[in-house]
């Protein structure tokens, strides 16, 4: 797929839940599901971009799903409908859903439900269950129930859901793959759990990134075969392929 | 009109992508064709293949950043047969960056790459991102003749010594690798810098040190880098913050031959093309010929 860097119109940057936004930008683009763009909506400061996954995408618009963390997100979230913003992208290498079959798990923690929802939508002849886990409420989970058969959510207080961690309500067992995306800790249960159950897992890494594109090293993880970077080798990797530090 | 020849090597414009980050030129050339740049630096390259640095290894600051990358690479041998030949696709200089954590891994490694069809070698003595990474002998000016005067009887092609902003004297560091055989020149490498994690209460880095890099070492490296044209003889290829084409003019107009563009790269992976397209349309406002019309005019 080439890659471009160019300039978008925002049609939406909408607050859906505290600290969530989802912001679409008018274009055609092109991605695989689970792959991101590395985003701009500012000029010089800060440095660097920031790298935010393809949350949904068609003939007229991309769409993404972000928390405000820090400065970059939060000049994002200050954006306008009509500003224009930079995308760089498509980056990664996304799910491979094509070889995804059978009775798919979706596990996810906080802001790593955004990938899944262009994720799922691509998934064809599956039977796909998601368990969303959050701090205190749910975000984009009505919109994956189109297209999941049982959407299972957990929250940290029990506001919302099972009270708890979503790896405490879902068993690999019952799976043909398991894809998952959040906090370290969290894939590094899901996936030790599915490496006990021989479970095939996929998960989505996030680390600190310069270029976005492969070029800098800067963001490496470890694997089993050395040192792979997330932003050119991944971000999906096999569970039992990476070494996770948490 | 904006081709510059250095140590006989022939450059189709000023502009080359800095070693570190620009990949061995594939990335990049997603975006557009890299065979359009002056030339391409590859990433440090060391005798046997590195993994590099643990933890954390890009951090931002205001107007740049600091990396502790710690020279991770494929080894010399995987990159003359594995990586040379698919960087030759480009039709741009190759410049071969080597680093190393003795005297004999130079030697060897400029050995090796003297055999192959690389253009020129940048020889490292300034990563300051691993132990013997070659920091060391970028920071007294002793230590450093005495590597290039090694480097360059076994060396067989055009050698650039790459010098930190880190050295003691950065003009005697100049003069002395001069002396010592150095073909031409190339600075600045990034500068030894640190972060604290208040919430951590620890350094951000595992060394403690990365290298700060990117706009906010502008100013001090066109002081060095004018220094250095001011001292020395031989070509002098600048680099340290270049973002536009008018950064490239000023470090061109304090008498760099060509510049190096690194983090730049990254908010915007047209930056070398960009800058290109922006010294051609330059010339042509001001109706220059040559580059040596404004070279070294400060
Ligand atoms: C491949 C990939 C896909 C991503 N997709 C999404 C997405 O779809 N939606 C979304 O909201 N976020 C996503 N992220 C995370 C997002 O990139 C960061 O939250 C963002 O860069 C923060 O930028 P900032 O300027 O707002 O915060 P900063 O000011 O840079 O940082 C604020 C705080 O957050 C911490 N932080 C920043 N970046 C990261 C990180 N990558 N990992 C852990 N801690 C971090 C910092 O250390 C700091 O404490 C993704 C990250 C990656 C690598
Ligand atoms: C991520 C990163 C990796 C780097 N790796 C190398 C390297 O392997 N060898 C080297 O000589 N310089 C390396 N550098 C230094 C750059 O080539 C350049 O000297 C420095 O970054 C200053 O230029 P800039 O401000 O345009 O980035 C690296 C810089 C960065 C940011
Ligand atoms: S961010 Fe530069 S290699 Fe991944």
């Amino acid at each position: 797929m080439q890659q471009v860097y160019v300039e978008g119109k925002i049609v939406i940057n909408k607050q859906i839940e505290k600290n969530i936004y989802m912001i679409s930008v008018e274009g055609k683009f092109e991605a695989k599901p689970g792959q991101f763009y590395m985003i701009r909506a500012w000029d010089k400061e800060p440095f660097l971009s920031r790298p935010i996954s393809v949350y949904d995408l068609d003939d007229e618009k991309i769409s993404f799903v972000y928390e405000v963390r820090g400065k970059g997100t939060e000049i994002l979230s200050k954006k306008n409908c009509g500003d224009a913003i930079k995308l760089m992208g498509p980056c990664g290498n996304g799910f491979d859903v094509d070889k995804i079959k059978g009775k798919i798990a979706v596990v996810t923690g906080g802001i790593g439900i955004a990938p899944m929802l262009y994720t799922i939508k691509s998934i064809k002849d599956s039977k796909i269950d998601i368990f969303a886990g959050f701090r205190e409420k749910s975000y984009i989970t009505n919109e994956m129930k189109k297209y999941a058969d049982n959407v299972y959510i957990t929250t940290d207080n029990g506001s919302e859901g099972y009270k708890g961690n979503v790896a405490e309500i879902f068993n690999p067992i019952e799976y043909n793959a398991v894809l998952c995306c959040g906090p370290t800790v969290m894939m590094k249960k899901v996936s030790n759990m599915c490496l006990n159950s021989g479970t095939a897992c996929l998960i989505s890494m996030e680390e600190k990134m310069a270029c976005g594109v492969g070029a800098c090293l800067g963001c490496a993880c470890n694997t089993s075969d050395g040192k792979k970077r997330v932003c050119k080798d991944g971000p999906v990797f096999w569970g039992r392929e990476v070494i996770l530090s948490a | 009109m904006l081709d510059v020849n250095i140590c006989g090597i022939n450059f189709k414009n000023p502009v080359i992508g800095a070693s570190g980050t620009f990949g061995f030129g594939e990335e990049y050339n997603e975006f557009y064709n890299v065979s359009m740049l002056g030339g391409i630096c590859t990433k440090g390259l060391t005798l046997n293949k590195k993994e590099g640095n643990n933890g954390t290894r890009i951090f931002e600051t205001p107007s740049g950043l600091m990396n502790s990358i710690g020279l991770q690479n494929p080894g010399i041998d995987e990159f003359i047969n594995n990586v040379l030949p698919n960087m030759r696709r480009f039709d741009t200089v190759i410049i071969a960056n080597l680093g190393g954590g003795s005297l004999e891994d130079y030697i060897q490694g400029a050995e090796k790459l003297s055999k192959t069809s690389i253009d020129m070698i940048e020889l490292n003595i300034s990563c300051p991102n691993v132990k013997n990474g070659g920091m060391a002998f970028g920071i007294k000016s002793e230590v450093a003749f005495n590597v290039v005067k090694e480097v360059k009887k076994v060396c067989k092609k055009p050698l650039m010594v790459k010098l930190s902003p880190n050295a003691e004297d950065i003009v005697d560091m100049a003069l002395k690798c001069e002396e010592a055989g150095a073909d031409c020149l190339s600075l600045v490498n990034t500068f030894k810098a640190m972060a604290i994690d208040i919430k951590r209460k620890a350094p951000v880095f595992q060394n403690i040190t990365a290298g700060l890099s990117g706009p906010c070492i502008k100013p001090i490296a066109l002081r060095m880098v004018y220094e250095v044209c001011k001292s020395v003889h031989i070509p002098v290829i600048g680099m340290g913050g270049i973002d536009t084409y008018e950064d490239a003019l000023e470090f061109i107009m304090a008498g760099a031959y060509a510049v190096q563009v690194g983090s730049s790269n990254f908010k915007n992976p047209y930056t070398c093309k960009e800058i290109v397209e922006g010294l051609q349309a330059y010339m042509e406002r001001e109706g220059l010929n040559d580059l040596s019309e404004i070279r070294g005019i400060i």
